[in-house]
Order: C-alpha cells, then sequence, then structure tokens
C-alpha cells in the first residue's frame, strides 16, 4: 500500500469537501431555525445550499465605480482555492492525496492565504465598509495565527514529525486530544476565525452591511462565501488527524472514522456557533494574546517535556 | 538550471530591489525595495547551498537569518514611520533630514 | 520541464519585482512585491528545500497583508488614482543599479565555482532542525534575543500613549485616562 492516494483523488477530494460543506450548511441552517424560534423542516434545510447556489448564479454581478476588480476576482478566487490546496494533506482514511514531508507547514501556509483574499476582496470593492471589513480579518487574523500554530507546532513535537500521516501514526494508541487539550481548544477557536464565523464574523458583521463581502453580488459572492465555508470545512477537518486519531478506531474502516471525526467537530462547531454572540475583534485580541498565546506555549512546553521524558528524539 | 542562472536572477532581485529602494521617496515604498533586495539574497542562498554545499545546513540557516532579518526590517521600519509621523506628518525620505549634517 | 518551470518562476520574480516600483496602486504594489516572493519560494522548493520554500510563503503572505495596511496608512495616494511620480534621483540610482547587477552577475558567471561537495540530506528539514539545536544554537539564540529586542523597540518607538501619560508622571493615577477600554491600563 503506497503513502499516498491515488491521482483520481485529486479530482474527487474537491468533491467530496463540498459534500460536507453542503451538509454543514443544511445543518446550520436547521440550528439557525431552531435557536431564531422557527425551526426549518429538514427537507427545506437539505436543499438550501443548492438554491442559494443556483440564486447566487443568475444573480446580477455587481461593479464598483472605481474599484480594483482584478485584485477582487483574484481575492475571491484565492479563498477557496486556499481551502482545497490546504486539503490535500488532510488523510482520508489513513493516505492523504499528498503525504508532504512538511504537511503541518503546508497547510498552515495554504490557508494563510485567507489572509491575503479577504483583504483584497475588502480592498478591491471601492467601499468603506468593505475595507473595514477587511481590516477587521487582519486584526483578528494577528490574534488568532500565533495560538493556531502554537497548536500545530504542539501536535508536530507530540508526533515528532511534521508529516500529518506521522501524526496520525502516533495516535494510534491515545489520541492527541487527551495529553494536549488545551492546543486542541486553540485550534478549534483558530478555525472558527479564519473562516471568519460564528463569533468570528464581525469582518462580515452586519453592522458594517456585510463588510468585506458588502459589495459582491451573483457569481462572486457565490465563490466567496463557499470559499468561507470550505475554509472551514477543511480547517475543522484537519483536527481530525491532528488531535482526534484520524482513521483510527475500531470496527469502522479508517476512512469512515474520519467521516464520522469530521462530521462531529462540525456538529460541535455549528450548535456552538447559534448560542454565541459576535465578539469584538479588540477584546478577541486582547483575550488571544494575554490568555490564549501563553496558555498553548505552556501546553507546547508540556508535550516536549513529555516527548523528552518518553526517550527524547526518535 | 544552474547555479549560474540562479545567481543572475538573484543579481537582477538585488539590482531591482536596490533602484527600488534609491528611487522611492516614500519611507514605505523603500522598505519594499529593500525587502525585494533580501529576496535576492535568499535565492542566492538557496543556490549555493544546493549547488555548492548541499551536504552542510549552512545554506537553509542563511535563509533562516535573512527571512528573520526581513521581519525586523520591517517592523522595525514602520515603528520609525510612525514615530516620524506622529511627531512631524511626513511620510517622505526628503523631509526626514534631522540627521542631515 | 525543470528548465520551463524555473524561466517562468524567474520571470515571474523579477518581472513583478520591476513592477512594484511601476504600478500606482499601493496595493497592487504590494500584492506585486508577494507574488515576486512566492515566485523566489517556488524556485527555493525546487532546489529541494521544502521547509524553508513553505516558511517563505507563510511569512511573506502574512508581512505583505501586514505592509499594505501600513502603506495605505502612509501613502498620500493609496489606490493610485491620480498619476503622480514618487521617485528621485532617478538616473544615478539607475547607474548604481546597473554597475550592481554587472558586478552581481559577471561575478556568477565569470567565478570559476567549486565543483558540488557531496548530497542533500536524505531529510534537509530534519538536518536544519537539529543543526539549529547544536552546531547553530548561538545563531537561534542571537536571532531569538534580537526579535525580542526588536518587539520591545518598536512598540516603544510606534505607541502614541506610553504609561506616564495614562497613568501620570507618578504613575499614581488609579486609573488610566484612556478613550477606549481594555488592555493593561483598563
Amino acid at each position: 500500500m503506497s503513502a499516498v492516494l491515488p491521482l483520481g483523488w485529486a479530482v474527487l477530494l474537491p468533491v467530496l469537501l463540498l459534500a460536507v460543506t453542503w451538509a454543514v450548511v443544511a445543518a446550520d441552517v436547521l440550528a439557525a431555525g431552531r435557536a431564531g424560534g422557527r425551526p426549518v423542516p429538514w427537507t427545506v434545510a437539505a436543499l438550501t445550499p443548492a438554491r442559494e447556489a443556483l440564486r447566487l448564479l443568475v444573480g446580477q454581478r455587481r461593479r464598483a465605480v472605481g474599484g480594483d476588480e482584478l485584485l477582487r476576482g483574484i481575492g475571491g478566487a484565492v479563498l477557496p482555492l486556499a481551502a482545497l490546496l490546504a486539503a490535500v494533506v488532510l488523510p482520508l482514511g489513513l493516505r492523504p492525496v499528498a503525504d508532504l514531508g512538511v504537511g503541518i507547514v503546508w497547510f498552515n501556509a495554504m490557508e494563510v492565504f485567507a489572509w491575503a483574499a479577504v483583504w483584497l476582496v475588502g480592498w478591491g470593492s471601492n467601499s468603506t465598509l468593505s475595507l473595514i471589513g477587511g481590516y477587521r480579518f487582519v486584526a483578528q487574523g494577528l490574534a488568532w495565527e500565533l495560538p493556531h500554530m502554537f497548536a500545530l507546532i504542539t501536535a508536530a513535537v507530540g508526533a515528532q514529525s511534521l508529516r500529518v500521516t506521522d501524526v496520525v501514526a502516533a495516535q494510534q494508541g491515545l489520541w492527541f486530544v487527551v495529553i494536549m487539550p488545551v492546543a486542541f481548544v486553540a485550534f478549534l477557536l483558530s478555525v472558527a476565525a479564519m473562516a471568519f464565523w460564528g463569533p468570528f464574523g464581525a469582518p462580515v458583521g452586519r453592522d458594517v452591511a456585510g463588510g468585506a463581502a458588502a459589495e459582491l453580488g451573483g457569481v462572486d459572492r457565490l465563490v466567496f462565501v463557499t470559499g468561507r465555508w470550505l475554509l472551514l470545512v477543511a480547517a475543522a477537518a484537519m483536527a481530525v488527524p491532528l488531535f482526534l486519531g484520524g482513521g483510527h478506531g475500531p470496527w469502522l474502516p479508517a476512512w469512515a472514522w474520519v467521516l464520522v471525526k469530521t462530521l462531529a467537530v462540525l456538529a460541535a462547531v455549528v450548535a456552538l456557533r447559534h448560542r454565541l454572540p459576535t465578539i469584538r475583534m479588540e477584546r478577541w485580541t486582547e483575550f488571544s494574546l494575554v490568555v490564549l498565546t501563553p496558555a498553548t506555549i505552556a501546553q507546547a512546553l508540556v508535550v516536549t517535556l513529555v516527548a523528552l521524558g518518553e526517550g527524547g528524539l526518535r | 538550471m544552474n547555479l549560474q542562472a540562479f545567481l543572475v536572477v538573484a543579481a537582477a532581485l538585488v539590482s531591482v530591489g536596490l533602484f527600488g529602494a534609491l528611487t522611492q521617496q516614500s519611507i514605505v515604498m523603500v522598505m519594499m525595495g529593500l525587502e525585494l533586495l533580501l529576496n535576492g539574497v535568499i535565492l542566492a542562498a538557496a543556490a549555493f547551498w544546493y549547488f555548492l554545499a548541499p551536504s552542510g545546513t549552512e545554506g537553509q540557516v542563511l535563509i533562516v537569518i535573512v527571512v528573520t532579518a526581513m521581519a525586523i526590517e520591517m517592523a522595525a521600519g514602520f515603528a520609525v514611520t510612525t514615530a516620524i509621523y506622529r511627531a512631524k506628518r511626513i511620510d517622505m525620505t526628503d523631509d526626514a533630514t534631522e540627521l542631515r549634517g | 520541464m525543470t528548465t520551463a518551470l524555473f524561466v517562468v518562476l524567474a520571470a515571474t520574480a523579477v518581472v513583478a519585482g520591476a513592477l512594484v516600483f511601476r504600478v500606482d496602486s499601493m496595493a497592487r504594489a504590494t500584492f506585486l512585491l508577494l507574488l515576486s516572493f512566492l515566485a523566489v519560494a517556488g524556485l527555493v522548493l525546487m532546489t529541494g528545500l521544502q521547509y524553508v520554500g513553505l516558511v517563505i510563503v507563510l511569512m511573506m503572505v502574512i508581512e505583505m497583508v501586514v505592509m499594505a495596511v501600513f502603506m495605505i496608512m502612509y501613502m498620500m495616494n493609496p489606490a493610485g488614482l491620480m498619476s503622480m511620480s514618487m521617485f528621485h534621483n532617478t538616473r544615478g540610482a539607475a547607474v548604481i543599479a546597473a554597475a550592481t547587477f554587472v558586478a552581481l552577475a559577471g561575478g556568477a558567471l565569470l567565478v570559476d565555482w567549486p565543483v558540488r561537495g557531496g548530497s542533500p540530506a536524505p531529510d534537509p528539514t530534519m538536518a536544519l532542525g537539529e543543526s539549529l539545536m547544536s552546531g547553530q544554537m548561538l545563531t537561534m539564540m542571537t536571532l531569538g534575543v534580537t526579535l525580542f529586542a526588536t518587539i520591545v523597540g518598536t512598540v516603544v518607538l510606534a505607541t502614541g500613549r506610553g504609561r506616564y501619560d495614562r497613568l501620570g508622571d507618578e504613575l499614581d493615577a488609579p486609573a488610566s485616562d484612556d478613550r477606549d477600554r481594555g488592555g493593561v491600563g483598563r
């Protein structure tokens, strides 16, 4: 058995991600209906993603006067691309599409393109509110990137490898979430923040009339919104190989475990989303830099000491 | 693909960066020139590592140093720009003449 | 194939780098510089340095977004909506830059480079890590201390209201008089 999936999976990966995204959007519609006191039948919720997509596809695109169409287009396209590229190191089962020796750094480097994407969309729209949205994302990004990186590093230290399949292999007995709970929580927080979603939705918040996405219409908005959901799904799916044992588990085959765990993580974030208000950037920044960053550093230190205690470098 | 080709590209990047750093009036643009210059240094370091001494790690360490230098350069540059702007409302190199002898 | 990739990446790096100083829009200038960095990162990846190449990508994306924020903040014409020249001493600089290029490229082509010694470690990332944590430890520690000094120095330089402004000359004010709550002066 080779370490990577056959090449055809590279084509299948976006389809899989989109399918999971569909399910998550539908679940989010259901949860929103329940939280709002007006429950939506699940048949309606299941069709909502398709209906919205079709509506946006036939909808009118909007061109901003004096806007930078080129930069806005690049920004919008980069968002889903970043999510897809980050997902190539995700083990679907026990094997990923590309088993890079520095897979964790690859994931980090790709997902960070969201910074450029959101800012570019906000800038290119030539609207004050859009630009404010873009700036908000950068401000939040500076806050979540550090705990996020420390969480990734902690998992890599635990496995003593930057290769994602090695991280999965190291969790055959014990899931990393048990020995690094702080890193896991920080990772989940940064997943939502990376997709500027839920409590971290200020960059596209209602108080700035849609923020970075304010001036997007038609297919532009479809690409942007899809990219944002894909980013959430890809990043949440990464929590499975990093902290939740990947494809390891009894009875079921590896791919089924990955799917079940990914859906469980996403269900947890979707359920939490409707219980939490949007957090202001300055409060999140303060919490992140004063509490979360030191906590994740301490977590990395503890895991390092454990790794050293177990015999140091393999 | 050989050492000479890499080094010529690196030399081009260094020269373009130098040209930018020397001609730009805005302090921020000067820093963009310096970044481009260091970009050439990174490329040259990678080429030297690969084509001359691949068994060692000095090339990689040099790149790590240059990348850190870029971060420091940018942080310090923006801090100085901010300080000058706060004090005198200027953002052009030609206006910052305190140290002219 | 490799040669074609090299030519494309090299041309992208140099052309995007040169365009940085030609375009009027500061946002475009910043992201052209990013494109140049990404092309160089691609070239570095081609030499087999996976970790360093990806770190360049990671760092430069963040750095250029932050750069864009400052560009917009401090340029009088950030969107380049009116065309204006922001150059000085173009001719002298062109001569210096051309001379530098001739000297460097000439040196690259004329020097009799030594033959390749040894072969890359099976995992260059591992080799880098081991080297930074043993032989090059001093380098790593120097970088760490320098970065820390930079953080302190830049905050001191860039801060608008220090603690003496917020808490009085004797630092004995019961609460800071900041407009915005939060932080250490809450």
